[in-house]
């Protein structure tokens, strides 16, 4: 096994505010020390990167010395909340900006997807823009035309392939993207999310392209906040929190790893997230806690009791087409989504200002597992505010007394379907 | 095992060698060029039912502007050639490079989201630019010969000399000099925008400076050395120079033109190159 991608201490720091005379100075002062030979005054490495913090500096470590190898053949799944780095690393891996200090040493050609379709010009052609998207992700002509046929094969447009891609679907142009990045043949691929778009069926396609990609040897790089296909599609897990590395394992080990540190009960026993408030925001969540029938939070519940989750968000403007989303996933694989809209039309339409409290009661099919939830509004279609993974709890199945059951704790299957059986007719003795 | 441990592709640190132009990158992304501006040209005249001919309408009527106004109207010595042929001359230059520069003078501004995404040769974005800008300058060229030939057909005095030759030398010039301040500028303008805004005036400004609408011979003999030391001058006066044989031509201000060039394409470039890595966190 070669190393393909090995990481030397790298970090990367991003200032925070807009750039103006500030920097004139900073970057004055910079060079001034660098003329008489003495180190960066701001590249001292010490803060960790809490974005809910406000530090003292105006400098920020978004990664700080990271290290790891990455051999031939694997893949790995990149874990981490949202602002954790993960991107960054991403960016770095893939040359598009440089890191602040450390070095990456890279073997092969590298192919990012960072965001699929970059460089699509909606005014081509599908044709042309097949042959723009790949050399600018670093094929020949030649290489693209070998594989045109099978590009406008996988993505399904070869209908519309002399047509601009301004006329095409959104589904469509994601799909015809897609399917340029996987044929590319690199030796190291990184993928950024890009399976949250298109059907699910489409997405089944991809993450099969994308396993097929490494059993030939390449390596593959993984970002998803879906946790169920990073276990399914990778063998290693890197966790990152804060700019930090805090796992390099085993795939499942890392997924736990990281569910383990989501925000849970304090030691006091609660479970609770609150938000700082932003007055400026014309909406913003100021709370979410999961609690049991005597309005108890906590982390840890039990097989029979009722788990509610209360959910609190302040609306400082009235608001049209607007909704609350909350998603369940159970280790790290998403059980369902529900919107507050679902059934009611008239809040749909219109949500007057002020501060909510909804109750949010889950349904009695919950297996055994470590579940997070995930939060976000949608107005007008698009998705603000989003809160990955912002709170967990452990369903434990531990008290069922199974000794006389045929119940078994480790069934297949995502839920626990409660089923009564009937007989209408006995049994015919023979 | 241990040999081949140490052999890596690509190594990414924070600082880059100081002379490294990374000109094989380029190299390989070569189909990447040719597709950038065969993508430009082909944008001008989508959706449009004249098509390609968009692409000689604006050079023709370019050339009618010049005739009509400058044929009848302005007064301004033209060192005795017919005076549409001497505007015409110095206007097909000079456009190109006034658009070569002004375009990939703010590269970096007009391509912040696709540098934000994927990773090529940067390098070849501006190339494509000059290379789009000298198409371009070929259309009007051929509007400049169809002009040239009917003069040649009337006026005996009107004729090429052996310094029409240098006109391939005068074009790599322009080219280079468009490409260098090109890169340079939008270095420059990356993280402090402030340059930006004089961009278009600095262009208009240079255009007066240049001998485009009025001689060399027309400049003070004691003021020419400052006029000369604008790299354009000797290119625009070359280029009359050679094609009527009226005009300043002199071996040593197109030498000092071309030094100026290779000086500013390869101080563009190595500037680019260092802003370039880190020019997503700034933009």
């Amino acid at each position: 096994m070669r190393t393909v991608i090995k990481t030397e201490n790298i970090s990367k720091q991003y200032r925070l505010g807009t750039i103006g005379t500030g920097n004139l100075y900073s970057d004055l002062t910079r060079w001034w020390y660098r003329v008489r030979g003495k180190e960066d005054p701001f590249l001292v490495i010490g803060e960790t990167n809490d974005q809910t913090v406000k530090g003292n500096s105006e400098y920020v470590w978004a990664l700080q010395k990271i290290n790891f190898d990455v051999q031939e053949g694997d893949l790995v799944g990149l874990i981490g909340k949202n602002g954790s780095g993960k991107s960054t690393l991403l960016k770095l891996l893939s040359k598009i900006t440089a890191p602040t200090t450390g070095v990456i040493k890279l073997r092969g050609r590298v192919a990012s997807m960072l965001e699929v379709g970059t460089g699509f010009h909606p005014e081509l052609t599908g044709r042309e823009n097949v042959f723009l998207n790949g050399t600018i992700m670093g094929m020949t002509k030649k290489e693209v035309e070998k594989k045109f046929d099978q590009i406008v094969e996988f993505a399904g447009v070869a209908r519309y392939i002399e047509t601009p891609i301004k006329r095409y679907s959104s589904g469509m142009s994601v799909r015809l993207a897609f399917s340029v990045a996987a044929h590319l043949d690199p030796e190291i691929l990184l993928v950024d999310e890009v399976l949250a778009v298109g059907d699910a069926e489409f997405q089944q396609k991809c993450l099969g392209k994308m396993s097929d990609v490494s059993k030939e040897g390449r390596t593959i790089i993984f970002v998803s906040h879906n946790l169920g296909s990073i276990r399914r599609l990778c063998n290693r897990g890197l966790v990152l929190s804060k700019g930090n590395l805090v796992f390099d394992g085993e795939v499942n080990l890392a997924v736990d790893k990281y569910l383990e540190s989501l925000p849970s009960h304090d030691d006091s026993g609660h479970n609770l997230v609150s938000f700082d408030l932003d007055e400026s925001k014309h909406f913003q969540f100021t709370r979410i806690s999961v609690e049991d029938q005597n309005n108890q939070s906590k982390g840890t519940f039990y097989y029979g009791e009722r788990i509610r989750v209360r959910l609190g968000y302040i609306i400082r403007e009235d608001c049209r087409n607007f909704s609350v989303r909350m998603s369940l996933a159970r280790n790290g694989e998403t059980i369902f989504w529900t919107f507050d809209t679902d059934e009611d039309e008239v809040l749909f339409a219109r949500r007057a200002k002020g501060d909510y409290l909804a109750n949010i009661e889950l349904p009695d099919f919950l297996k055994a597992g470590i579940y997070t939830i995930s939060i976000s509004f949608i107005e007008m279609g698009f998705e603000k505010e989003e809160h990955i993974d912002v709170i967990r709890f452990v369903l434990d199945d531990s008290t069922i007394d199974t000794t006389t059951k045929s119940y078994h704790l480790d069934r297949p299957g995502h839920i626990r379907g409660k089923v009564d059986w009937v007989y209408t007719e006995h049994p015919v003795e023979v | 095992m241990q040999a081949t441990e140490e052999k890596w592709d690509t190594i990414i640190t924070s600082k880059a060698p100081l002379f490294d132009f990374r000109l094989g990158e380029v190299w390989r992304y070569r189909d990447l060029l040719v597709l950038f501006v065969k993508r430009d040209i082909a944008q001008v005249y989508k959706q449009t039912i004249l098509g390609p001919l968009w692409f000689f309408i604006q050079p023709f009527i370019t050339t009618i502007v010049f005739t009509v106004i400058f044929g009848n109207l302005a007064e301004i010595s033209t060192d005795g050639i017919p005076p549409v042929l001497f505007y015409l001359a110095g206007i097909t230059f000079w456009n190109f490079f006034a658009e070569a520069l002004s375009k990939s003078s703010t590269v970096f501004r007009d391509n912040a989201n696709i540098f934000g995404k994927v990773y090529f040769s940067r390098l070849v974005l501006p190339l494509s630019i000059v290379m789009n800008s000298f198409v371009k300058f070929c259309i009007q060229l051929l509007m400049f010969i169809i002009v040239y030939v009917y003069f040649m057909s009337v006026n005996d005095a009107v004729r090429p000399n052996a310094m029409a030759l240098l006109f391939p030398v005068l074009v790599i010039i322009t080219a280079g000099l468009a490409f260098g301040f090109g890169l340079l500028i939008t270095s420059m303008t990356a993280k402090y925008r402030d340059l930006y805004f004089l961009i278009q005036f600095g262009i208009q400004l240079w255009f007066f400076a240049t001998p485009v609408v009025y001689p060399l011979s027309e400049v003070d003999p004691e003021n020419r050395i400052y006029a000369i030391l604008n790299p354009m001058a000797a290119v625009v006066e070359t280029f009359k120079y050679g094609f009527t044989g009226v005009g300043t031509f002199e071996w040593s201000y197109l030498a000092y033109s071309a030094g100026f060039m290779v000086f500013i394409v390869l101080l563009g470039i190595l500037l680019f190159n260092k802003i370039e890595k880190t020019f997503v966190d700034i933009i």
